[in-house]
C-alpha cells in the first residue's frame, strides 16, 4: 500500500529544494542563520571547504552529534557529507536519518575506485560532476541529484561556470544524434546506455542539477542560474564573508530573481566584503578537490 | 473580467499562474500547459494581474514563507482569493494557504508530520475522482491538523487529512505535479474555467 523511500521520493525531494539555496553551516547559530535567511536547506559538517583546504589532512565525515545539533535546530532539511566510496559513513549519516547525503569530493576520498553504491540507501544522495559522463555515472549509481563540483573553497566561479557549461554542452550535443551513434556517445561518455537515450529524448539530466563551488556573490549565484543551475550551494561564500546575515539573505533572493538584474543589483548592495578567495588556476593539480571522484 | 476575451470552447484563454518563489513551480507548468492553461510565472504582485487561477506549489514552506514576506505578496494573494478566482496549494502550498501563514483556508497544517525524508513515501490515494485513486507522492508532507466546519476535507491517510476544499480553494499534502496522475489539475483547472465563466 505503502512504498517508502522509492526513487521518486528520493529525486522528489531535490524537485522541492529546486530555485533555492542550500548553505553549509558548522552549528546551530549558523543553521538558524541560514534557515532565517531563507535557505532551501542546510548542509552540516564542522569545517567549510576553505578551512578544509588551510588545514589539509584527512576531511571526513562530521561529528554525529554536531549533526544531530543542527537537525533539532532547524525545521529545513539537513543534509550531510560522506566520503567518496565511504559506504559506513553513508549507513551512520542514514542511522542519522538525515535528509541527504552528499558523497562528496570536499572530503577526502575514502575509495579511489568505486563510488558508494547508493540503490540500497533510504536516504537520497547528491553527487558532484565536472561533465556529462560523470553525471550519469552518479545516477546510475543511485544518485537522486547532481551538483556541478567547481572548485570548493576558493571563492572563484570559474570552474563552476567550466562544469555547467560542459554538462549543458554534452547534453544539447546528445540531442542531435542518431540511435546509432547514442550508443557511441554512451560508450565515450562512459555513461549507462539507458541514460544516455533518455537524456538525449529529453533534453535534460533525469535528476535535478544544482551548481556548487564558487560562489560567492548575488551575481555568481544569477550567473549560474542563467548557466542553467537549478539551485545553489553556497559553502564558504557566506559564513567567511564580511556579513554572513545580509549575504545569505541576498543571495537567495538573487536566486529566485536570478533573470531580473534590477533585482540582483539591488540584493548586492551593502554587503561588505566577500570571502577571501583562491584564484583556482594558481592551484597545483593535487590541490584541485574537483579531480576527486570519476 | 469584463476585459478579457471571453474563453472559447476549450478555455484555450485562461491563464493560470504558478508562484515561482522557490520549490517545484516548473512541474506545475508543465502539467497546467499541458492541460491547455497559459501559464505565468508569479514572483512579485504585478505577476498576478490578470490571472485566472493559482498554484502554490511544493518547495521548503520556510523559504516561501520568507519570500512572500520579502516580496510584500500576502495582501495582493489574500485579495486574490477574496476576489473569488480559485487556487491550489500542494504540500507546502497547503502550509502557506493555513490559518498560521496566509490565513486563506480554514485550518492547520502539521509541518514534516509523517517524518524526516526517510519516511517520505507513495500511495494511493482515494478521492472519489473518476478512474480510481491517485497515485499520490509525499515528500516531509504534512498533514491536517484541525479545521474549521466549512472544510471538507476529501482523503484521509493514518486517520489524518491529506486534502481539502473550502469554497474556490484547494489543498494537498502531496504532490500530483510529480505523479503524472493529472486528474486534480484538470479539477482545479475546470474550477478555473467555472470561476471565469461566472465571472464574466
Amino acid at each position: 500500500m505503502r512504498d517508502e523511500a522509492t526513487f521518486k521520493v528520493k529525486a522528489g525531494l531535490a524537485e522541492m529544494l529546486k530555485g533555492g539555496v542550500i548553505m553549509d553551516v558548522i552549528d546551530q547559530e549558523q543553521a538558524r542563520i541560514a534557515e532565517a535567511a531563507g535557505a532551501c536547506a542546510v548542509m552540516a559538517l564542522e569545517r567549510v571547504p576553505s578551512d578544509i583546504r588551510r588545514d589539509g589532512g584527512v576531511a571526513r565525515m562530521s561529528d554525529p552529534e554536531m549533526i544531530q545539533s543542527i537537525q533539532e535546530a532547524v525545521t529545513i532539511p539537513v543534509m550531510a557529507k560522506a566520503r567518496i566510496g565511504h559506504f559506513a559513513e553513508a549507513q551512520v549519516l542514514e542511522e542519522l536519518e538525515v535528509d541527504y547525503i552528499d558523497e562528496s569530493e570536499v572530503l577526502t576520498p575514502a575509495d579511489e575506485a568505486n563510488h558508494i553504491d547508493k540503490w540500497p540507501f533510504r536516504v537520497p544522495f547528491v553527487c558532484g560532476a565536472t561533465n556529462l559522463g560523470e553525471a550519469l555515472r552518479r545516477i546510475g549509481e543511485g544518485a537522486a541529484m547532481i551538483r556541478s563540483k567547481g572548485e570548493a573553497g576558493t571563492g572563484d566561479i570559474v570552474e563552476a561556470v567550466r562544469h555547467l557549461r560542459t554538462i549543458n554542452g554534452e547534453i544539447k550535443r546528445l540531442g542531435g544524434l542518431g540511435e546509432a551513434e547514442i550508443a557511441t556517445a554512451a560508450k565515450d561518455h562512459a555513461a549507462p546506455l539507458e541514460l544516455v537515450r533518455a537524456v538525449a529524448a529529453s533534453g535534460r539530466l533525469p535528476v535535478v542539477m544544482f551548481c556548487a563551488g564558487g560562489i560567492a556573490t548575488p551575481a555568481d549565484a544569477s550567473l549560474v542560474m542563467q548557466l542553467g543551475a537549478e539551485g545553489v550551494f553556497v559553502g564558504s561564500g557566506i559564513f567567511k564573508s564580511a556579513d554572513p546575515v545580509a549575504r545569505a539573505a541576498a543571495i537567495v533572493e538573487a536566486t529566485t530573481h536570478f533573470s531580473v538584474p534590477e533585482r540582483v543589483l539591488r540584493a548586492s548592495e551593502g554587503l561588505g566584503a566577500a570571502m577571501d578567495s583562491i584564484e583556482s588556476r594558481k592551484l597545483e593539480e593535487s590541490e584541485l578537490l574537483s579531480n576527486r571522484g570519476w | 473580467m469584463s476585459g478579457l476575451p471571453s474563453p472559447g470552447a476549450t478555455g484555450e484563454q485562461t491563464t493560470v499562474g504558478v508562484l515561482a518563489l522557490q520549490g517545484d513551480f516548473e512541474a506545475h507548468g508543465a502539467v497546467l500547459a499541458r492541460l491547455g492553461a497559459i501559464v505565468r510565472e508569479v514572483r512579485v504582485p504585478a505577476d498576478l494581474e490578470g490571472l485566472d487561477g493559482l498554484v502554490i506549489p511544493g518547495g521548503e514552506s520556510t523559504t516561501i514563507t520568507l519570500g512572500i514576506e520579502r516580496e510584500q505578496l500576502g495582501e495582493p494573494l489574500k485579495a486574490f482569493h477574496a476576489s473569488g478566482k480559485p487556487i491550489f496549494g500542494t504540500c507546502a502550498g497547503l502550509i502557506m494557504l493555513d490559518s498560521e501563514h496566509l490565513g486563506i483556508i480554514d485550518l492547520r497544517a502539521e509541518r514534516n508530520a509523517f517524518g524526516r525524508q526517510v519516511r517520505s513515501f507513495e500511495a494511493p490515494v482515494e478521492l472519489g475522482l473518476p478512474g480510481g485513486p491517485v497515485a499520490a507522492v509525499f515528500i516531509r508532507a504534512p498533514w491536517i491538523a484541525d479545521h474549521g466546519p466549512d472544510v471538507e476535507i476529501l482523503a484521509e491517510v493514518d486517520g489524518h487529512g491529506v486534502a481539502a476544499r473550502e469554497g474556490q480553494v484547494l489543498v494537498v499534502a502531496f504532490h500530483p505535479e510529480l505523479s503524472g496522475d493529472d486528474r486534480l489539475h484538470a479539477l482545479f483547472l475546470q474550477s478555473v474555467r467555472d470561476a471565469r465563466l461566472a465571472a464574466a
